[in-house]
């Protein structure tokens, strides 16, 4: 960091604790509510859903070859195969938020070119296996669901109109293939299907949330959770020493312990900001009253999705802090389908990301793509709000 | 040797970093670190994925954290040349 930019900062702390009026009422409700939030993290998210994750997470990274999946990008894949790949394999690729943008670099210059690597920009954030599993708890299955299908449908559009307004780009670099290196590999498919599955088992049980009616598959499964994820940890033990050596296992850890080093300051960050600002769902507690967030992003209207979309293209949001940010506005009277479109276009690009897009693929293709995500998002946000709300 | 290592900056370049500096220390050679965090350099490698390392112009590794004791095989290799 620069001195200057430090002092800046400085200046501006300096100037908050100096004038901010701790003796009004909103403010002390909103720092005691910023820290409400964060307890109900602590409580509610960590053990069970952010722990969890964060092993699957430093597994998928680790584990999983990515070689089958690179081919598909190659200058000379097929198109139409190049898309669909490029539409769903953030979900593998992209589980930290800092590879997307070397890998568009990538599939842009070196590989099956711009409307592939445009689906994977879009859609990866989206669909990588955190932001999945922590949208979907926290803010519902429909949500996360819906944010899911939205950005891969939609990224095949984005990619298919981004090569259409740029067909012409040709690959300079004909010995297309990306370095592959060989991978040794210790386990066999079905190996490999049984570990994942056990882990997203573990997760899917461990964070059951107790249903509302005391009757059903959903009870019967509530009250014998905690078994089924003893049983389910004592096969992932025998999984561990039987498959795994030594190595792999420590470097699952560092993995896994990576991802949570990374992720967890600037979520908890996230989550005490959009406490103070917000306040936890339906308390307008925050320093932001509830009122406005209704007027501008509250219902349905065209206007909210498309300021939610514009406001969340240029806002940056660290990886995952996009959800307790959005579960504020939610609980403050933010309509769904704006939600939607927040979600959409938010972590698919920010200020800092595009410079640094534009730094690779020029001011015209960059300004096209952000305008294409803003309306995109608004439209599927529309959609999404016309048929929920 | 020149050693080069290619990553924006996450946690995961730093690891690999330390790795190679670790390596290098345990077998006591010395080698020319670089960390290479321009996008459009990291490009010119034809990887697809960070961290990457390169060992002599030749790309090592992609989109993963290798084991010390890999990194060590691979210096290895390249002295042997």
């Amino acid at each position: 960091m620069k001195d200057r930019t430090k002092l800046l900062i400085f200046i501006f702390v300096f100037l908050l604790f100096y004038f901010l009026p701790f003796g009004a009422v909103r403010i002390q409700g909103a720092i005691l509510e910023a820290f409400h939030m964060v307890q109900e993290y602590a409580r509610e998210h960590v053990l069970f859903c952010l722990i969890p994750a964060f092993f699957i997470a430093g597994a998928i990274s680790l584990f999983i070859s990515k070689e089958a999946v690179i081919k598909y990008f190659g200058a000379k894949a097929n198109k139409l195969l190049a898309y669909g790949v490029a539409s769903v394999s953030g979900t593998i690729l992209a589980v930290c938020s800092c590879t997307v943008l070397p890998m568009f670099a990538g599939i842009y210059s070196r590989g099956a070119g711009i409307g592939p690597a445009t689906a994977f920009l879009y859609s990866g954030p989206a669909i990588n296996v955190l932001a999945i599993i922590l949208t979907g708890r926290i803010l519902g299955a429909e949500m996360g669901i819906a944010r899911a299908v939205g950005a891969v449908v939609f990224s095949i559009i984005i990619g298919l109109l981004m090569s259409l307004f740029f067909k012409n780009k040709k690959v300079e670099d004909d010995s297309n293939n990306f370095t592959v290196e060989a991978h040794i590999k210790n386990r066999s498919l079905f190996q490999n299907v049984i570990y994942f599955l056990t882990l997203i088992l573990i997760l899917i049980f461990a964070a059951w949330s107790k249903p509302r009616e005391l009757i059903g598959f959903y009870n019967v499964v509530y009250n014998i959770k905690w078994y089924l994820v003893a049983v389910l940890l004592v096969i992932l033990f025998f999984i561990i020493l039987k498959w795994f050596n030594k190595q792999e296992r420590k470097d699952w850890v560092l993995s896994t312990w990576i991802f949570a080093k990374q992720i967890l300051p600037l979520l908890f960050a996230g989550v005490f900001v959009a406490g103070f600002f917000l306040g936890r769902p339906n308390t307008d507690a925050g320093i932001i009253p509830s009122r406005y967030v209704s007027l501008l992003v509250g219902g349905n209207s065209i206007f909210a999705n498309f300021f939610a979309a514009v406001a969340a293209a240029f806002m940056y949001f660290a990886t995952l802090t996009e959800v307790p940010i959005l579960q504020g506005l939610l609980g403050s009277g933010m309509g769904k389908g704006p939600a939607l479109s927040l979600l959409l276009a938010g972590p698919a690009v920010s200020l800092p990301s595009m410079l640094v897009l534009r730094s690779i693929m020029g001011t015209k293709k960059t300004l096209t793509y952000v305008s294409l995500v803003i309306i995109l998002s608004t439209i599927v946000g529309w959609i999404y709000g016309s048929i929920f709300y | 040797m020149e050693i080069k290592i290619l990553g924006t900056g996450c946690p995961r370049c730093q690891e690999v970093e330390k790795r190679t500096f670790d390596a290098l220390a345990e077998m006591n050679v010395a080698a020319d670190v670089q960390k290479v965090t321009d996008i459009k350099k990291i490009m010119e490698y034809k990887i697809l994925g960070t961290p990457g390392l390169v060992i002599n112009g030749k790309v090592k590794s992609a989109g993963r954290i290798p084991s010390k004791e890999e990194i060590k095989t691979w210096i290895e290799e390249e002295i042997n040349k």
